[in-house]
């Protein structure tokens, strides 16, 4: 930690502590039990705000367990715009007795507790604003169904944050009406719930004791709320998969789940008959495999997993790879290694796939960072793998995959999609043979037929065995050489087509930033405070895919130390840009890493920097 | 009977096919197997019951795992696609190739390791899905190409060339497959051509999995006296479930069921096949008969030959999924993209 402390830091700090106001600047984290149903409530929270035009994020920190284990959501509102996770809590929900103390703690001084009164929570803390709601009791006033109470308390709670928080209650309706669409009886129960948790706390306290406020801008007009699985799930379908084969697995099971739910809308023919087959898989290996089956054979097809899911992958990656057949693989990543922290997130398998499986492999990966990337790329991801003719990943995380981001909407795809070079009969009419592995065009990438063209010449012969430029079993040193050379040349003939960097150089600066991912968010917030605070220009490299393009070197030419900031515990990704680097640049390489399984903040990024900046003048 | 078929006898050229293709049209490379591979008379009625029953070759898919049995796809249809994956892992490719584009014919070929051990959970998963293909089981109870251990489907007491003793129960694949729901399920002898081209081109009329276990000796690790897997074992101890005879679609049935000696069962593509009754009286389109006589036969230490079970009510994986008549994989962008209406449509949601 640095131990000077900026004028404005000191300002907006004194303004929380001296009871505010502090508008549009805070957050809340509601603390629960898995399963007791808070999901919906939180959504509501969220969205209220949203429509409030307020900039907003929200974050769930859940355990890997169905029911019964501790839960926190956080919500994070930024009058600024800045939508990375926030360590410090301003508002505590504390709904759950088992972190309840805990939760308090672990709090600030001068913040703000709404809890169940029965909790007792003001015995541990003399330096906070408590606000006890018998929220179980009033639960009965609705209903004597004691399960559906639980849920209902949720919506009191609503009720209580929004009355404190000044939301304005025909959104937090309006919110509400949203996440209950069409159950008219569940709306009606709800609303309810959410009236009388309001009415409770306008009579109860006084809500000018609560610094934080909601005032209405207008910096989220035209924006969505979307998860990062979801927004992949529309990237595949404005792509055109037709096959999509998985197999379930935290974070990424709620890609294809999504995935079908919006198929069953939008890709079922006038007959009624499907124009996409989504298949749930035995295994990941089976999934993998059926993808690549389905690539094979021409679909555009798909497989959605994490971490374990990978490793299970390997033998059948590197044969997508050696025999050259498309087909897109999501990681959504989670914390590792084995099973790891399933419910955590983590930047943690970028090694596994930039060289996925044995032998001399090496992927394209595209690194989304936002829910518009994952659409994007996943979107991309399809036209490259065919134009490449190999597997594609697409790495993301549990952060961006599994929690609701703020963004513009997406924007449709207008280009043809890119087939890769695929031989017709007609084609081969006219060309009377074609040779599966040679490389014709000088770019690494060869011509492919698909099962089914009826030409006499088309058929070929795929196997992940040593194989020539005819397809045919081949152990000759040259054949197998050659053929190695290509795909190597394949390779460098993707860095200029796949998704580069982008790059903010900042005036004078010596130092940089290089991130990717999630890190993105607390990079750009740290880049603010630092300028903010320290008066410290730093530039900033963004990097989107691998392999890694021209621009890397030229960003490392340029600057004296370059700070990779990646969410594990090696540096994966420092290690494959210190291989690709030459010597005296790649001694310009520093590392931040945060592996906590928690989402990276900016303030561990600044104060990371500072330290290392400091140290290193010492 | 020759046991060392390696080549089909050479078409003459007005010795044409329904498509006008010759028999030469079906076969592929030069095998690498070894001389008297039960495999390579595998390939043979292979490349016999495609020519015969007309199938065009750019139609047909021919996958495989690892091992020898899996290297065979190469050695017929030259002119069709061909896929040697990964070890065990042929059904899903078969899989995803049929979900790509389901007007291919696959046919798999796999050994007794590549669907028994390694295989074990894909192939299971495969029959339960009911995905349309041939699978063939070239099952010679041994790993050949590490030299000679056993597989899961060698037989307990069954001696290795080693002279060890194998220890452990084997799998059944056929009543595996009965149990699992899978609709065709016969069991051949690399031994016996006419029985297998029979099969053969049942199966090509049957739509669903179709497992064919052909007991395949393994002339240099699994052929000598002690092995429950060796051509004399097979000859001695083959237990013929009916004589079988095939009349396909395109030719026009006799029908001579007075007897009452003979059986037919239609197959999904008009196709017939005739089961002349042996002293057994067996009924193939009985599940229960079926697991009985299978039960019954191994306690006997007998090897039964066949069609052990055939249903053709029940639907294909694919006809499961309601996919549209096409293939998926050649369908327009206009067709597989939605439109930027529906975008905007999503995104109004998200809002």
């Amino acid at each position: 930690m640095p131990n000077q402390s900026p004028q404005v830091l000191v300002a907006e700090e004194e303004q929380r502590l001296n009871g505010g106001p502090v508008i549009n600047d805070f957050s809340i984290q509601v603390a629960t039990v898995n399963g007791s149903g808070s999901q919906s409530s939180n959504t509501v929270l969220m969205r209220s705000i949203f429509q409030m035009g307020i900039p907003v994020s929200g974050k769930n920190l859940f355990p890997s367990n169905i029911a019964g284990l501790p839960t926190w959501f956080t919500i994070r509102a930024n009058r600024d715009g800045w939508i990375a996770r926030r360590k410090e809590i301003d508002f505590l929900v504390a709904m759950n007795p088992e972190t309840a103390r805990e939760d308090v703690m672990n709090l600030d001084p001068n913040r703000v507790v709404v809890y169940e009164e029965t909790l007792k929570l003001d015995q541990y803390r003399r330096d906070l604003a408590f606000f006890p709601v018998p929220f179980a009791k009033l639960a009965t006033e609705i209903t004597p169904d004691s399960r559906l109470r639980k849920l209902l308390a949720n919506m009191i709670y609503v009720g209580v944050v929004s009355e404190l928080l000044e939301i304005d209650p025909a959104e937090t309706e309006t919110a509400l009406t949203k996440q209950f669409k069409g159950k008219a009886k569940a709306v009606a129960l709800n609303k309810t719930a959410l009236d009388i948790g309001s009415k409770f706390a306008k009579q109860t306290f006084d809500r000018t004791v609560v610094p934080y406020k909601c005032q209405r801008m207008n910096a989220t007009k035209g924006k969505i709320i979307i998860d990062g699985n979801s927004a992949a799930a529309l990237g595949c379908m404005f792509a055109g998969v037709t096959v999509a084969t998985w197999y379930p697995i935290t974070p990424s099971s709620s890609l294809c789940e999504t995935l079908a739910d919006y198929m069953k809308e939008y890709r079922i023919e006038k007959d009624g008959k499907a124009n996409f087959a989504i298949v749930q898989a035995e295994d990941e290996l089976a999934a993998v495999g059926m993808a690549i089956g389905a690539g094979w054979a021409g679909a555009r097809s798909m497989t959605s997993t994490a971490g374990p899911g990978i490793s299970l992958m390997q033998e059948f990656i590197g044969l997508g790879y050696y025999a050259e057949i498309p087909t897109v693989i999501f990681d959504i990543t989670r914390v590792g290694p084995s099973t790891g922290l399933p419910t955590r997130t983590q930047q943690s398998d970028i090694l596994s796939l930039a060289y996925a499986s044995h032998g001399d492999t090496k992927h394209i990966v595209l690194v989304p960072a936002s829910v518009e990337e994952c659409f994007q790329m996943a979107y991309d991801a399809f036209d490259l793998a065919e134009r490449f003719q190999t597997p594609v990943f697409v790495m993301s995380d549990l952060d961006l995959g599994m929690n609701n981001w703020m963004a513009d909407p997406f924007k449709y795809p207008k280009e043809k999609f890119d087939r890769g070079k695929v031989l017709s009969a007609d084609d081969l009419k006219r060309l009377g043979s074609f040779r599966r592995y040679a490389d014709v065009d000088g770019d690494g990438i060869p011509y492919r037929t698909l099962p089914g063209t009826n030409h006499p010449a088309a058929s070929y012969f795929t196997r992940g065995s040593g194989h020539n430029e005819n397809a045919a079993y081949s152990e000759r040193p040259d054949d197998y050489k050659r053929n190695m050379e290509r795909l190597n040349k394949k390779y460098e003939t993707a860095r200029q087509h796949v998704p580069p960097p982008e790059i903010q150089y900042a005036t004078g600066a010596k130092i940089g930033f290089l991130g990717f991912g999630t890190s993105h968010w607390a990079i750009i917030e740290s880049l603010d405070q630092l300028q903010r605070e320290y008066d410290t220009s730093v530039s900033y490299y963004r990097l989107r895919a691998v392999p890694f393009t021209k621009h890397l070197a030229e960003f490392f030419e340029r600057h004296d130390r370059v700070y990779v900031v990646e969410q594990n515990r090696d540096g994966q990704m420092g290690m494959l840009i210190k291989l690709e680097l030459p010597a005296e640049l790649a001694r310009k390489l520093r590392s931040i890493r945060h592996y906590s399984g928690i989402p990276i903040d900016a303030r561990f990024v600044t104060d990371a920097l500072l330290a290392a900046e400091k140290g290193g003048q010492n | 009977m020759s046991l060392t078929t390696q080549q089909p006898p050479a078409a003459a050229p007005k010795n044409v096919n329904r498509l006008g293709l010759t028999m030469a049209d079906y076969k592929g490379a030069e095998s690498t197997l070894c001389a008297g591979c039960g495999h390579d008379a595998i390939t043979s009625q292979i490349i016999k019951a495609f020519y015969e029953y007309g199938v065009e070759p750019h139609r047909v898919a021919k996958l495989s795992g690892i091992g020898c049995s899996s290297k065979t796809p190469a050695y017929f249809l030259s002119k069709s696609h061909g896929f040697n994956g990964v070890h065990g892992r042929m059904p899903a490719i078969a899989t995803g190739v049929m979900l790509a584009n389901k007007s291919l014919i696959s046919i798999g070929v796999s050994g007794d390791g590549d669907t028994a051990s390694i295989g074990m959970g894909q192939f299971v998963h495969l029959l339960r899905r009911n995905v349309p293909m041939i699978y063939i089981i070239e099952n010679n109870g041994v790993y050949g190409l590490t030299k000679g251990q056993f597989s899961a489907t060698a037989d307990l007491g069954s001696k290795a060339k080693s002279g060890v003793m194998n220890d452990l129960p084997a799998i059944d694949v056929c009543t595996m497959a009965i149990e699992l729901g899978c609709n065709f399920v016969a069991r051949s002898f690399a031994g016996d051509p006419k029985q297998m081209v029979a099969l053969l081109k049942a199966a090509l009329g049957h739509r669903g999995t179709a497992v064919f276990d052909v007991i395949s000796p393994c002339v240099t690790f699994n052929n000598h006296e002690g092995s429950t897997k060796s051509y004399k074992y097979a000859k001695d101890h083959e237990e013929l479930l009916h004589e079988i005879s095939f009349v396909p679609f395109f030719e026009q049935i006799t029908v001579d069921y007075s007897d009452g000696e003979t059986s037919d069962v239609e197959l999904h593509d008009g196709s017939h096949i005739r089961l002349r009754k042996t002293d057994k009286g067996y009924d193939p389109t009985n599940k229960g008969e079926a697991l009985d006589t299978l039960r019954k036969c191994q306690e006997l230490n007998e090897f039964l030959t066949g069609l052990i079970y055939i249903n053709e009510m029940k639907p294909d994986f694919l006809t499961l999924l309601n996919m549209t008549d096409e293939p998926l994989a050649t369908l327009p962008q206009e067709r597989v993209q939605p439109k930027e209406d529906d975008l905007r449509e999503i995104m109004a949601e998200l809002m």
